[in-house]
């Protein structure tokens, strides 16, 4: 057998499983898609003795609009983010950003908390998410509380989730009306993990300069690209500004360099995606206006 | 560990066995229940070999634990033909189109096809490309699995009308 033994829960509810977390400590890892999980216990990397399988949790998988904020539920699967014609209307950068996660048989498993906890550096709904201003509801047995994206991602896989904790809710605001969109990412294949990524939301003011900006990189976790967003606050959109834009984005980016990439080469790539995301979010936003 | 009672439904046919749940699904149906069609090969979710449908929609089998699998219903590539004597239109065009050479994928890849053409009945190659992306093919270059699969849909929608 691949992985190593471990004890198998299956709650029903959310109750149930947050009783056998505290129970369990950092001894449990809860199962959502298993799509990151199984290969790492399949190599034992990962040896929990006891997995607390949430596919039975059905309150944990929804997607429902309220008050204009999209929830979703923290094992909705990720193909059905790409599929609902909701967010493709509403949040199309989480959906753009989906479609690029694995193949569709991981998608048609994996969910949105799942790869959200998990953080992955190269993984899209992280640097959506950020990109997009959720927040995020951690539950444990004792205590509930809601964390912004950007707070929530500490380093390398690692989160501010504790022992004990579970990440049951994802929240998205409502869009600003008009915004443009844009996720970009190279990988060596399709469908492989990104070697770099951005996230752009460019939204215009009255006169066509730029009333808000969000730009977000890859990163050992998602970077919020501070600099670059205040630098485009009130400037009319060209090829120029977001050529500068972009490299004050990423003059200083940090990257890692491993087998597949050297960290020159991804801040690099970053660079030329962080232009592409803007000047592409600025044109929809710009073709937006247009239709209103 | 406890082990656990696994039922369920493969192929229209009811099965059942006990269980480590470590035990990946992919292994139960292979060594306990002898449906060995469902191939193995990198067994971390990279190739595809194992995809099988879990109510309707392709997975990995090697990324599930066979305990997960309790009430579900399951194909794999023996259930994909009517019958014992007839083909299924997709496993007729492989064999025409030269859509295998070692066959060491195929399985996975057909129940790929199958989910594909259910959702989407007469897909662009761009959207044959885009699904069977997550299955690795180290012999035909795809080409001929295109083919197979756009010549595939033809045929069910002739059959069809």
């Amino acid at each position: 057998m691949k992985p190593a033994s471990f004890e198998y829960h299956d709650p029903a509810t959310i109750d149930e499983a947050l009783d056998l977390m505290s129970r369990f400590g950092d001894r449990a890892r809860p199962l959502a898609g298993g799509q990151s999980l199984v290969p790492l216990m399949n190599f034992r990397l990962l040896r929990p003795a006891h997995l607390i399988d949430l596919n039975g949790v059905s309150e944990l998988n929804y997607l429902k609009l309220e008050n204009e904020a999209l929830r979703i539920g923290a094992t909705t699967r990720q193909r059905e983010l790409e599929k609902s014609n909701v967010v493709a209307r509403n949040w199309p950068l989480l959906r753009d950003a989906t479609s690029f996660i694995g193949h569709i048989q991981i998608r048609n498993r994996g969910t949105v908390g799942g790869s959200l906890a998990h953080a992955f550096p190269s993984a899209e709904l992280p640097v959506a998410t950020v990109t997009l201003d959720a927040s995020f509801v951690l539950q444990s047995k004792s205590k509930q509380r809601t964390v912004c994206a950007e707070d929530f991602f500490l380093s390398y896989m690692t989160t501010v989730l504790e022992a004990g904790e579970l990440l049951t809710e994802i929240v998205v605001p409502a869009p600003a009306p008009g915004s443009g969109w844009s996720y970009q990412e190279v990988s060596r294949r399709h469908g492989d993990f990104a070697l770099a990524g951005a996230a752009s939301v460019v939204v215009l003011d009255a006169n066509g300069n730029i009333g808000n900006a969000r730009l977000t990189l890859t990163g050992t976790t998602p970077i919020r690209a501070r600099n670059a967003e205040e630098f485009l606050l009130g400037q009319k959109p060209s090829q120029s500004l977001f050529n500068d834009a972009a490299r004050r984005a990423t003059e200083n980016l940090e990257q890692d360099s491993d087998i597949h990439a050297s960290a020159e080469y991804r801040r690099s790539v970053c660079e030329v995606l962080a232009r592409r995301a803007l000047t592409q979010a600025a044109e929809r936003a710009t073709a937006q206006e247009t239709i209103r | 560990m406890s082990n656990r009672q696994v039922r369920l439904t493969i192929n229209g046919r009811q099965y059942s066995g006990t269980v480590e749940p470590r035990k990946l699904l992919s292994d139960f149906l292979r060594d306990d229940l002898g449906l060995t069609g469902t191939h193995v090969g990198c067994e971390h979710g990279v190739c595809g070999a194992c995809t099988i449908l879990l109510n309707g929609e392709s997975v990995r089998s090697c990324l599930l634990f066979a305990v997960q699998a309790n009430g579900a219903d399951l194909k794999t590539v023996e259930g994909i033909a009517p019958n014992a004597s007839e083909l299924h239109p997709l496993q007729e065009k492989f064999w025409e189109h030269h859509g295998l050479q070692c066959g060491f994928c195929t399985p996975g890849i057909l129940l790929t096809a199958e989910a594909l053409l259910k959702e989407i009945p007469n897909p662009s190659e761009d959207e044959i490309r885009e699904w069977i992306s997550g299955n690795l093919c180290r012999c035909t270059g795809y080409q001929n699995i295109v083919t197979a699969i756009q010549e595939a849909a033809k045929t069910m929608h002739n059959r069809r009308s």
